[in-house]
């Protein structure tokens, strides 16, 4: 093999090298909405109530805060880290903006997705602090710091729920209410996309953060401040959180401590499936949206194929395993490509 | 330089004695351990009168044991700078099938108690053989998704029911003593001594700590690093499962949802105890007073009605504590 | 306005234990290519990074245009018009071409600072065309081939207006074709008033392209000379600070039957057809450019990777070696190039380090003997005669020569009949080397059968019996002692069309 590649001319595997790479980088999301749209018609097929607008609009309200933390964890995954703390800071903001409301029922919406913000920011900049200032691993500042916010989301709350009698109707409304026939919810991701697709393909910085991750070493030569970044991605991931929390109090009406409890395992797995590399430097928002609406639909259609809700959780570790190894495997592969290429 | 007076090719002879240096010997880790130990112990019996004598001391090692176990693999994967944060789920998922094995398929509880130890070998054994086939990837991302994994086939198996009526033998593991000492504590202590053993007095411990500083120049010095990572990390899954069985019989019942965030517990009594997270660095001494400082932390909190919950706070924060310090200290050190 | 676009006067740079420039001077002309060479660890990267700002100095002064400047980061270099471009390439893999042209430079709107994409595009694909590249400037850097990635550099360089443009050994992974292009670049960029710093180890690069030259030694200025006013031989004293010979006791040793064969050995990608053999006491001396397939093939003998085809053949025995650990139980054993990385645990003792490769020896059914093992690693430190107090001394805190001694030692815990040593005295000072090089003519003496790769030709050519030359994963010529030059080795490792007779 190595032998007849030897003559060929040099341009010419070049390019065909590149198509092939190509190829594989678009298969990815069209393979994953291929994939998608056959798992719609199988549940569609065994259950005709899947496909319906009611369950459709249903399905995208439920999926719209997982999609918006995948944004997030996206930017976090690209600069090669992790945040297990985002279930902890949602259920803390939740929680914390729930009790302002039960005792000042006066109290604006648009004041409580503000200060959920806030307190998600507030969240995040002590996790960038650890990771980039005093260089602490992230998986391991995000796993105390999930254990702390957890931990004060219980003692704030006192063991007791906030539930839908003690919120006004104004800050229910901020995830059920809807404009033009559209839920909030959806239009709320939708803008946070857009805001994120601006971001990060528009600005520097957005792209200073896919350096950042591509390869740290040239950053610092080229001149890019590293510190900097991760405290950045941190911190906007904790002001997702922050949001988020608002809007998963606001749709389901109640916060609790153990709101949102593993549900940084859900955005992880978006976001793999997605396509976001674990090693750094890659990740796109039409991937990441990708991987949320398969999770999404994967959660709303196991019940309706009378398929035990139990089975939820293995069935999404399998997937993620499967999506991590198959990644790898389609990677040797292109790379076993550039190697026969190669002439010798 | 050459011309000074050492004449640096004359010298010929190495010593190989190993230097003995008091300020190093005072500097060490493990004495702040002890101090924070005492008090520990110390603020306990001061908020409680029960706390201070001998059966407190000794009962209370039965309600934190369990976890223990699995602190030593894990300081075994953390030196060698990997990490494994599916043991919470290992522990359910062989304490599940231990449950349902003896419950459903009607086998033996001993027959139950075996498969159990064998499906927790065997989750680590998944670990480790992924770890090292699929270099690519980090120990984070693969442990991860066998975290989903393992819990989610532990919620297959008995979906959310909880399982007991195991016979009343098998309690002895968590409530037994023999000549007066807890089980659970006898098990510890050997367990702890066997680990010592093997991370610092054999050559399997020397490779351990040769791949947690530079895994590569281990492999070029011979090192079968493969074999080592897949053995140590079904070690971590045994030893899950060990804290299974301890935890099915002092709960005298299991469900998938058990020993959530254990994988927190484990990792910060490890980092607590010195093991570096940059790899490399640690001893076990360290970990078993680290073992003792959460234990009695928790169990102390627990006796003054300060609620579980809050303990999560008390354990990130101690996480963040021994992760944080030698960082800071090390500079000063150097001076 | 100076006569010099740029001058570097005394700078001095340390680093913890070590001092990797010590006052060294540099001037560079407008419009002129200035050749800095110097062997591995004389300096000329630090120096580098000195004048793009990634690094400051201890002591010294950089003027530009005759005035003083102080960098302290890229960037600021980079407004000056000052680029550079590293030895190991130094892109982000996953990010487009244009990007990697304009990262940190991105041309934004002026009130919105959106990315103008768009004219970034443009910028791109025109200074590439004028580069005489066609590279697509939307597809992705890890998909170009080196020398495509080597041009994309340059065309950073040149999107930041850059005067001065240093290129620290941009040839060393290309082919002669390749090397060729970039010369013609090079040039045309002279012609436009660009200066250039070009750092190289080949000779024929400094000839083909330099006006100026200056060397460093081991951290120090040795002098700067017009390139038509020095020979080869002094520049070659400059640079390895004194006449080849001496440097080089050829010892007189018997050398014996065959040890090791290697046939037809093929790793796809990387080298194919290597056949040679090898016998006790001789040193066979493996060199080729960088990225020739030398390392990788040692690799597999090793058992670090594995080969696809052929086989290999120890004392007449055929094996199948899957770890570093069956190869040096069968008898071969291998020195890193990077003692750093492969090499050593830097954060350990002498001792432990050297007795890594061999717990067994003075263990008992796993269990360690820690008396006999300080015995034997203080035994085998001595042997190789490295400079320390005590086996407890840290690797990191030796000398390279003492750190490569330790290494050393360690293949001396095995039983060994091959050892493959590669670039042994790569960033070793001159002092270590010779020592070094006593040691492989004693091991060779004793009967091992020895494969030194290396770059450094007077180091091959002093050293070995037989000279075996690699270009792109072949073998293309086998010179015996009567055979070796310079030249002959030059034109084996560079020549375009390899002997491809035997491959049919």
């Amino acid at each position: 093999m190595a032998v007849q590649t030897a003559n060929v001319p040099p341009a010419e595997p070049v390019v065909k090298k590149e198509s092939k790479l190509a190829s594989v980088a678009k298969f990815r999301e069209i393979g994953l909405l291929i994939f998608i749209i056959l798992l719609a018609i199988g549940v569609q097929i065994r259950n005709s109530s899947f496909l319906t607008v009611e369950n459709v609009m249903d399905m995208a309200t439920n999926t719209a805060i997982l999609s918006i933390l995948a944004v997030g964890m996206m930017l976090v995954l690209v600069t090669r880290g992790i945040d297990l703390s985002i279930g902890a800071t949602l259920a803390l903001s939740g929680m914390l903006v729930a009790q302002i409301v039960s005792i000042n029922s006066g109290f604006s919406p648009v004041l409580a997705v503000i200060t959920g913000i806030g307190i998600g920011i507030f969240c995040g900049l002590i996790i960038g602090g650890l990771v980039s200032w005093l260089g602490v691993l992230p998986i391991i500042a995000t796993l105390a710091m999930m254990n702390i916010y957890r931990g004060f989301t219980y003692m704030v709350s006192d063991g007791k729920w906030i539930s839908s009698y003690q919120m006004s109707e104004s800050f229910v409304g901020i995830a059920t209410s809807s404009i033009l026939g559209i839920n909030t919810l959806i239009l709320i991701a939708i803008f946070i996309y857009i805001a994120a697709y601006y971001f990060i393909s528009h600005t520097r910085t957005g792209r200073h953060i896919y350096a950042v991750g591509s390869n740290p070493e040239s950053a610092k030569v080229t001149g890019i401040n590293e510190k900097k970044i991760l405290m950045l991605v941190y911190t906007l991931m904790g002001g997702l959180s922050g949001l988020c929390g608002v809007l998963w109090v606001s749709k389901f009406a109640s916060a609790q401590g153990d709101t949102a409890s593993g549900f940084e395992l859900s955005v992880i797995a978006a976001c793999i499936l997605g396509g976001v590399s674990i090693a750094g430097g890659s990740g796109k928002l039409s991937g990441v949206i990708l991987g949320a609406v398969l999770i999404g639909i994967l959660n709303n259609a196991l019940p309706l194929m009378n398929v035990s809700p139990f089975w939820q959780k293995g069935v999404e570790g399998t997937i993620i395993l499967v999506a991590v190894l198959l990644n790898v495997a389609v990677k040797r592969g292109v790379e076993r490509n550039h190697l026969l290429r190669r002439r010798i | 330089m050459a011309q000074k007076n050492i004449q640096p090719y004359m010298q010929r002879t190495l010593s190989a004695d190993r230097p003995f240096s008091t300020r190093q010997f005072f500097f060490q880790w493990e004495w702040l351990l002890a101090a924070i130990l005492i008090g520990v112990i110390a603020l306990n019996t001061s908020l409680s009168p029960y706390f201070l004598n001998i059966n407190s001391l000794r009962d209370a090692t039965m309600v934190f044991l369990d976890k223990a176990f699995i602190v030593f693999p894990m300081a075994f994967i953390m030196i060698m700078r990997d990490i494994d944060i599916s043991v919470g789920s290992t522990v359910a998922l062989s304490s599940v099938v231990m449950a349902t094995v003896y419950n459903s398929l009607g086998a033996s509880m001993e027959m139950a108690v075996v498969t159990c130890l064998l499906v927790g070998a065997i989750c680590g054994l998944v670990n480790g053989l992924l770890i090292v086939k699929f270099k690519e990837l980090s120990a984070v991302i693969i442990t991860l998704a066998t975290m989903i994994l393992y819990r989610g086939i532990a919620y297959i198996i008995l979906e959310d029911q909880a399982s007991g009526n195991f016979p009343e033998w098998f309690g002895f593991f968590g409530w037994g003593y023999i000549y007066g000492i807890p089980f659970i504590l006898i098990l510890f202590v050997i367990v702890a001594f066997l680990f010592g053993l093997l991370l610092h007095k054999t050559t399997f411990g020397r490779h351990i700590y040769a791949i947690g500083h530079n895994d590569v120049a281990s492999k070029f010095s011979g090192v079968n690093v493969d074999r080592v990572k897949v053995i140590v990390f079904t070690l971590a899954g045994l030893m899950s499962a060990v804290t299974a069985v301890f935890l099915a019989s002092r709960m005298g019942s299991t469900r998938p949802n058990i020993a959530s965030m254990y994988e927190l517990d484990v990792i910060a009594m490890a980092a607590l105890g010195g093991i570096s997270t940059a790899g490399g660095k640690g001893r076990l001494i360290g970990t078993v007073i680290a073992i003792l400082i959460v234990g009695y932390l928790q169990y102390g909190l627990g006796l003054i009605n300060i609620p579980s919950q809050t303990l999560l706070i008390v354990v990130g924060a101690l996480l963040l504590f021994a992760v944080i310090v030698p960082k800071l200290n090390l500079s000063r050190f150097k001076k | 306005m100076s006569e010099y676009v740029l001058e570097l006067k005394g700078i001095t740079k340390r680093f913890p234990g070590v001092t990797a420039l010590n006052n060294v001077h540099f001037k560079l002309k407008k419009g002129e290519i200035h050749a800095l060479m110097g062997e591995n660890g004389a300096g000329k990267s630090t120096f580098i990074k000195v004048i793009t700002g990634v690094h400051s100095p201890n002591e010294g002064e950089i003027f530009l245009d005759g005035k003083p400047v102080t960098f302290t980061n890229p960037i600021e270099a980079q407004d000056v018009g000052i680029a550079a471009i590293y030895q190991h390439v130094t892109n982000y893999p996953d990010l487009s071409v244009t990007e990697n042209i304009f990262i940190g430079h991105e041309k934004v709107h002026p009130k919105t600072k959106r990315l103008l994409w768009r004219e970034m595009y443009q910028e791109a694909k025109s200074i590439l065309a004028q580069l005489g590249s066609s590279i697509d400037p939307k597809r992705e850097m890890g998909t170009l081939s080196v020398a495509q990635q080597q041009i994309i550099e340059i065309a950073k360089a040149i999107s930041t207006n850059a005067r001065i443009i240093i290129m620290d050994e941009p040839t060393a992974a290309l082919t002669a074709r390749e090397s060729e292009e970039l010369y013609r670049i090079a040039e045309g960029l002279r012609d436009q008033g660009t200066s250039i710093i070009f750092i190289s180890h080949r000779f024929e690069d400094m000839y083909r392209l330099a006006s100026q030259v200056t060397v460093f030694r081991d951290a120090n200025y040795i002098g700067s000379w017009g390139v038509n006013e020095i020979t080869n031989d002094q520049l070659i004293v400059a640079m390895v600070g004194r006449e080849i010979t001496q440097v080089f006791p050829h010892k007189k040793h018997p050398i014996g039957e065959e040890v090791l064969r290697v046939e037809r050995l093929g790793k796809t990608g990387y080298f194919a057809d290597i056949s040679f053999s090898l016998r006790r006491g001789e040193i066979l001396g493996l060199t080729g450019l960088v990225g020739a397939g030398r390392t990788e093939m040692c690799e597999t003998l090793f058992g670090i990777t594995n080969y696809d085809t052929g086989s290999v053949y120890l004392k007449e025995e055929k094996l199948q070696i899957r770890h570093p650990k069956d190869a040096m139980k069968k008898g071969i054993g291998y020195l890193s190039e990077d003692r750093q990385k492969q090499g050593l645990i830097l954060q350990w003792g002498i001792g432990r380090n050297i007795t890594l490769p061999a717990l067994e020896r003075f263990s008992k059914r796993g269990w360690l003997n820690e008396r006999n093992e300080g015995q034997l690693a203080k035994q085998l430190a001595e042997k190789v005669h490295v400079k320390a107090k005590s086996v407890f001394d840290l690797a990191s805190s030796l000398s390279g020569g003492n750190q490569q001694k330790v290494a050393v030692a360690k293949l001396l815990t095995a039983d060994l009949d091959v050892i493959i040593l590669d670039e042994p005295t790569k960033g070793v000072d001159i002092g270590a080397k010779s020592a070094i090089y006593e040691i492989i003519q004693d091991l060779a003496a004793q009967g091992y059968g020895i494969i030194m790769v290396s770059s450094e030709m007077p180091e091959v050519i002093g050293m070995s019996d037989r000279i075996a030359v690699m270009k792109e994963g072949r073998i293309t010529k086998m010179l015996e002692r009567d055979e070796f030059s310079q030249e002959a080795i030059l034109a084996a490792a560079m020549s375009e069309t390899p002997d491809k007779t035997k491959a049919g």
